[in-house]
């Protein structure tokens, strides 16, 4: 082959990495000029509004409803700042997870006042906490209105519970842990009996779940101090959550990754605490053949609520009325029914929970567990928790440590030292 | 210089000084056409420079005043002088970034450089199916790095990858290889030679082609051995092929992000590890700019990413040209 065909060949070939390469990206939405209105919905995760946003159309000519989802939440909220600070980008609907509402609640003018279309009708329609998280202080203003509240709860795959001697009755299962001193407990037992499987999946998960039960703020005190290593709540999660790793528990798997995902798919650990919301993932990911392995028991502890969200127009949004009345629809005691059927986000409504459509509701997956149920006696011990403006970020640093532990790299009082320090340095 | 290209015409000064003045039409031609042959080179060459100063020398220039500022999501704070570097200078998260950089630098250019010189000079030879052999090489580029971060970071998966797999048939544990440096930088420098040691080795391939045959000819003649002539002849030869694929190779592994950004897990995988056993300086950059909204910092970090590169572009540059 002479220099030139190679040349030539080089130059077909960067030429066809280059077209492959531009081929992606571009679309993007516009209205489509013919009287219509596209109204735009952000979310994250599963917030199981698609039949909801069929019904809305029919009862709406004119109105089309586009979701642009984006799976993370780690990788939603960043978006969700730099869309609000920029003024662009946010579409007409945004969801709002508990954890960055507060930093949100600092600056109330980038979100439509939902009282000024109405809304304050609607303040019987939600838990009292949930309305407040996002009204302001004075009550002047609400930004947004609840959809779901993350209801606790814990997954067991019956099978392994089974394999290990265990027993498989939700009922009998919940027995087996009022606290989490007793899921070690139980956790201990399951080992011996090397099913091959863990105990649980990722002691970060863990860890969150126990922290939101230590009453009433975690890193946060409710003048926005840093109390991480003051609120002896966070150093008792913490611990106990150690503990649990030095047992020997963990399957060490880091939640949201692809080998979490497959964990779920082969079995890779018995039990995972889970937050209602989290039913719709735990069924997408373990898939069909895995239906009725899993099951619900209560939660170990004390109720405690984890995660939740909230539905909120910004004020860049073109549309404002017209997305407003979305909301409120899609977060009406009906709508908040509609999505707990789709994907167990459990209501913040009154209404809905003592609703008989919730509280006789199984769930055929989790080998019909009444998940209305258990998750509506854990919603009624709820005590909302503040959690202050960079909470989720020192909860990144946290896990990161509890990681580093589990990998052994760490010892528990460095990892501590470590997690405490990074803290401090972030919020400066 | 530009003096050359002027046009001989009447009106330089050879003329004798009484001659009648040229008429106006005839001066003004000339002046445009001397405007013309001043000008014209450089309008020939702005549209790469325009191009440049509004995409590349702007965005440098405005990096480093935003670093001088604090400056967060809602916009500029004040000026703050070289505060952000002090902090800079003191994190250990940004000498660690740069470690680690350095680290997989070292780790993916040097076996690549160096199988692609051996693969070049394999593919120098006759072979059967030379073109098939040659576009094969090229195929890792094509691949999309995103594809590449997902299938790599199953192969060196804990639980269930590849690698451990095959070490297991020697009865060796498996590795985490997310927990250490060495492990974590090792699978990660494996993604980037697969994808570009095929890319350096048509380079090379191109240059050696371009060496004339009786070179080695009279070389053989001399008897010098098929590995001397390499030496001697090859190597010196695609001297300037070699300091370009270096160049490039060191900036582009400065600038390493997508690779170990897929390689981590979890909703902050931006932290290249639990102890950020792989962050690399452009994630750390993200994670301060893009995550912590901290604008300041974050174009600090750019700053010293551009100084740290150009530093070793310098200094490759020397070697390279040093060690003739």
């Amino acid at each position: 082959m002479t220099v030139r065909s190679t040349r030539a060949l080089l130059a077909t070939t960067l030429l066809g990495a280059l077209v492959a390469t531009s081929a992606c990206g571009g679309g993007g939405t516009a209205d489509a000029g013919n009287g219509t209105t596209t109204l735009v919905v952000k979310t994250f995760s599963q917030f199981g509004y698609a039949d909801l946003y069929k019904e809305y159309e029919a009862g709406h000519p004119g109105v089309t409803i586009k979701e642009e989802n984006i799976g993370k939440l780690g990788d939603y909220t960043p978006k969700l700042q730099q869309w609000l600070a920029t003024g662009t980008g946010a579409g007409d609907v945004v969801a709002i997870e508990e954890g960055i509402l507060t930093q949100f609640m600092a600056k109330p003018d980038q979100f439509v006042n939902l009282l000024d279309h109405g809304a304050g009708a609607l303040k019987g329609n939600f838990l009292e906490w949930k309305w407040n998280q996002a009204s302001t202080p004075d009550g002047s203003k609400v930004i947004g209105l609840g959809t779901d509240v993350g209801a606790q709860g814990m997954c067991y795959r019956t099978d392994l519970f089974a394999r290990a001697g265990l027993p498989t009755n939700r009922e009998e299962v919940g027995k087996l842990w009022p606290t989490w001193d007793d899921y070690l407990a139980t956790g201990k037992r399951f080992k011996e009996k090397n099913t091959g499987a863990a105990f649980y999946d990722s002691s970060t998960g863990l860890y969150q779940n126990i922290l939101m039960q230590q009453g009433d703020h975690t890193y946060y005190d409710k003048s926005n101090k840093l109390v991480i290593d003051s609120n002896p709540g966070v150093k008792k999660a913490w611990d106990q959550t150690i503990n649990l790793v030095q047992a020997g528990l963990s399957a060490n798997i880091e939640q949201w990754s692809p080998q979490w995902n497959a964990g779920f798919k082969n079995g890779g650990f018995a039990t995972i605490p889970c937050p209602s919301w989290m039913l719709g993932t735990i069924e997408k990911q373990s898939g069909p053949e895995n239906s009725g392995r899993w099951d619900v028991a209560r939660v170990p502890g004390n109720g405690a609520v984890r995660g939740g969200s909230f539905l909120a127009v910004p004020t860049q949004s073109k549309h404002q009325t017209q997305a407003a009345e979305l909301v409120k629809f899609l977060t009406s005691a009906k709508g908040q029914i509609a999505a707990f059927k789709a994907k167990n986000n459990f209501p913040s409504s009154p209404q809905a929970i003592d609703d008989a459509a919730v509280q006789a509701y199984t769930n055929p997956y989790f080998s019909d567990a009444p998940v209305g149920r258990i998750f509506g006696d854990s919603v009624k011990a709820l005590k909302p928790v503040y959690l202050g403006p960079a909470n989720l970020a020192i909860g990144d640093r946290v896990g990161n440590a509890l990681t580093a532990v589990e990998q052994g790299k760490l010892k528990p009082d460095e990892a501590w030292a470590k997690a405490v320090d990074e803290a401090r340095r972030l919020v400066k | 210089m530009l003096a050359d290209l002027q046009p001989r015409t009447a009106t330089t000064s050879v003329d004798p000084p009484s001659a009648p003045p040229p008429p106006p039409r005839r001066r003004l031609r000339d002046r445009i056409s001397r405007i013309d042959a001043k000008w014209a080179p450089y309008l020939f060459v702005a549209p790469f420079f325009v191009i440049f100063g509004i995409f590349g020398l702007f965005p440098l220039g405005y990096t480093a005043w935003v670093s001088l500022h604090e400056w967060d999501i809602s916009g500029p704070g004040g000026f703050i002088g070289l505060n952000n570097y002090v902090t800079l200078f003191g994190d250990p998260d940004f000498w660690n970034a740069v470690l680690n950089t350095v680290g997989m630098l070292v780790l993916a250019t040097v076996p690549q450089l160096f199988f692609a010189l051996v693969l070049a000079s394999l593919l120098n030879q006759k072979l059967r199916g030379l073109t098939l052999l040659r576009m094969g090489v090229l195929l890792p580029i094509v691949t999309s790095v995103a594809a590449v971060g997902i299938v790599f970071s199953q192969i060196f998966d804990r639980d269930a990858g590849m690698v451990n797999g095959l070490l297991g048939l020697f009865s060796i544990e498996p590795i985490d290889w997310r927990a250490d440096k060495w492990s974590s930088w090792t699978a990660i420098a494996t993604m980037v030679n697969w994808r570009w040691t095929g890319y350096n080795a048509l380079i090379y391939l191109a240059a050696m082609q371009s060496i004339p045959r009786d070179l080695y000819e009279a070389a053989t003649v001399d008897g010098a051995s098929k590995i001397r002539q390499f030496f001697s002849i090859t190597i010196p030869m695609i001297r300037p092929a070699l300091l370009f694929t270096v160049i490039v190779s060191t900036i582009a592994g400065m600038q390493l992000f997508t690779e170990p950004l897929i390689f981590g897990q979890g909703s902050f995988a931006i932290s290249g590890g639990s102890l950020r056993q792989f962050q690399t300086l452009s994630m750390y950059m993200f994670e301060k700019a893009f995550r912590d909204f901290d604008y300041g910092y974050g174009s600090a970090i750019a700053w010293m990413m551009f100084l740290l590169i150009t530093l070793l572009a310098v200094v490759n540059f020397l070697i390279t040209r040093r060690s003739r």
